[in-house]
């Protein structure tokens, strides 16, 4: 059950069980969380499902790839040194409590 | 009573979508997303939910992504947005007068608003032994499913049609350590769709993976041992064994249906830049749409999750009453071995290519220019240089040579800059 929250830029707060998905875009994309669009279904094409992670979770993550370095460079919204893409995170119970906050913008 | 079993009953849909797309998908959940408040059914001809087809010729085929992971939305999330899906069903005639839609076990459901996201089929072949034990194609999860169990049986496969599906399936046929040959009839890979530059690329590329390539050739016929694939046969005589041969020869609109209904096909289902039909009850979307281009000038027909996605949003919005012309920026993305190929804009009529990155890396751009504008864009491992070319070319004001050459065709400070 791990509970997953995404916090919109006006601070509304979405939180819910992520159990079953793959990754959190998944999650996010199968709850239709506007704000995550995840166009290219996770294939690392199109930096579109852009989160910014709540800094204590960061190193709980699995590290970022080049490639997901390199399309975190092209972001809508400009990168911080919390970004990621949610695309890149498997779902699991060591996420539960995960908070992420969305970007204003993701094309 | 459920929306499908009120529809069943023999009411009708507020808005129909005929197609389990992504296109189809795609406008259900964008008129949800509108605060559309009426009922909404997509019927479809697959089994299955609405799912992703690019990994299908990637890693689906591989083996490195499940059939559920393909779904694009769970049931749950249909059920609350309300949006019911009818699987298995196929269509048999659009009543234009009456606004319904014949199925095939002789339902009729009637429309407010019917949206075709019928899609397209694989172009077939019909040649000397197109029906034998062997012949393949890939458009469907189950076609999929299907090649992925003759990749491990087969030790050798030929590819007909050096396009963007059969160079992906080349691609996972080869590193399974099957021999492959591909027969493209052009003088070159991906003619229709990329620079010269490019395929040239591409072709050195598949080349060194060891894939056979064969240009400006033809296949006559597939010949077999007692019904079973033993090869293709070239027009000039040479016989490329294989016991699989892959047909990846294009893609044919679903538009028939349409037509019979009066509508006007043209290489797909005729619509404005609203993506209206003739008939303002129908809209067609996605690969089946025959639509009118800002970006080439011309009438065209795009087979994309981009275009898919995209046309969904745009005949929700109008349906919605926040009517828009379709003008989003094209792109797409090819994965084959370990090169990612994408493409935003359209750079087929480009007279100027300036290229970034390293050839040696395999990791690179080329910037496309036609008359002194940004056109467009191609690339290889470099996926933030697809992103910053769609931002560039979804501003307002096209970008001229001179400013990206002064800028140093710095694609981060170009897309960042703020159109004058």
């Amino acid at each position: 059950m791990p509970m997953i929250t995404f916090v919109r830029p006006d601070g509304e707060r979405i939180a819910f069980d992520a159990g079953g998905a793959e990754t959190v875009m998944h999650a996010a994309v199968g709850r239709q969380v506007a704000g995550i669009l995840g166009e290219c279904g996770g294939s690392m094409t199109c930096a579109t499902c852009h989160v910014f992670v709540e800094p204590e979770w960061l190193d709980r993550l699995p590290p970022i790839s080049a490639a997901e370095d390199e399309l975190l460079d092209a972001t809508a919204t400009e990168r911080r040194d919390n970004s990621r893409l949610s695309c890149q995170i498997p779902v699991s119970e060591a996420l539960d409590g995960l908070v992420l906050e969305l970007p204003e913008a993701q094309i | 009573m459920s929306e499908l079993a009120k529809i069943a009953a023999g009411s009708r849909a507020d808005v129909l979508i005929l197609g389990a797309g992504q296109a189809g998908l795609q406008a259900a959940l964008s008129l949800r997303e509108e605060a559309f408040g009426g009922s909404i059914l997509i019927v479809g001809d697959e089994p299955t939910l609405p799912y992703q087809r690019p990994p299908l010729s990637k890693g689906y085929l591989q083996g490195t992504i499940s059939a559920e992971s393909l779904v694009l939305r769970p049931r749950s999330l249909l059920d609350e947005l309300r949006v019911e899906v009818l699987c298995d069903a196929r269509a048999t005639t659009i009543d234009r007068v009456r606004q319904e839609l014949a199925l095939s076990d002789g339902r009729r459901v009637g429309y407010g608003h019917l949206v075709l996201a019928t899609g397209s089929r694989a172009r077939l072949w019909s040649g000397p032994g197109a029906a034998l034990d062997g012949v393949m194609y890939l458009r469907s999860m189950a076609d999929a499913a299907a090649l992925a169990r003759r990749i491990g049986q087969a030790r050798s496969a030929v590819v007909v049609g050096a396009g963007f599906i059969g160079l992906e399936f080349a691609s996972v046929a080869a590193k399974a350590g099957l021999a492959v040959s591909v027969i493209e009839a052009a003088d070159r890979p991906m003619a229709r769709s990329v620079t010269p530059t490019m395929s040239e690329l591409f072709r050195q590329w598949h080349a060194e993976a060891g894939i056979a390539m064969h240009f400006g050739a033809r296949l006559a016929a597939i010949e077999d041992d007692a019904g079973k694939v033993t090869g293709g046969r070239l027009d000039d005589g040479r016989l490329l064994p294989a016991d699989l041969v892959l047909m990846g020869i294009g893609g044919v609109a679903n538009d028939d249906l349409a037509a019979q209904a009066g509508l006007a096909v043209d290489n797909g289902i005729v619509v404005d830049e609203l993506l209206q039909t003739q008939d303002l009850a129908i809209s067609a979307i996605g690969d089946c749409a025959s639509h009118p281009s800002s970006f080439s000038g011309a009438r065209i027909r795009v087979e994309s999750v981009q275009n898919a996605i995209d046309q969904g949003r745009s005949v929700a919005a109008r349906l919605a009453g926040r009517s828009q012309p379709y003008r989003a920026v094209p792109w797409f993305w090819s994965d084959q071995g370990s090169h990612k190929l994408q493409m935003a804009g359209l750079v087929a009529q480009t007279d100027r290519l300036v290229e970034i990155g390293s050839r040696e890396e395999r990791r690179l751009s080329l910037l496309a220019f036609r008359d002194g504008l940004f056109v467009g864009a191609e690339s290889v491992n470099r996926p933030a240089d697809n992103m910053l070319v769609r931002r560039i070319l979804a501003k307002p004001r096209p970008l001229g040579f001179g400013e990206a050459e002064a800028a140093g065709f710095d694609l981060k400070a170009l897309a960042a800059a703020v159109p004058a």
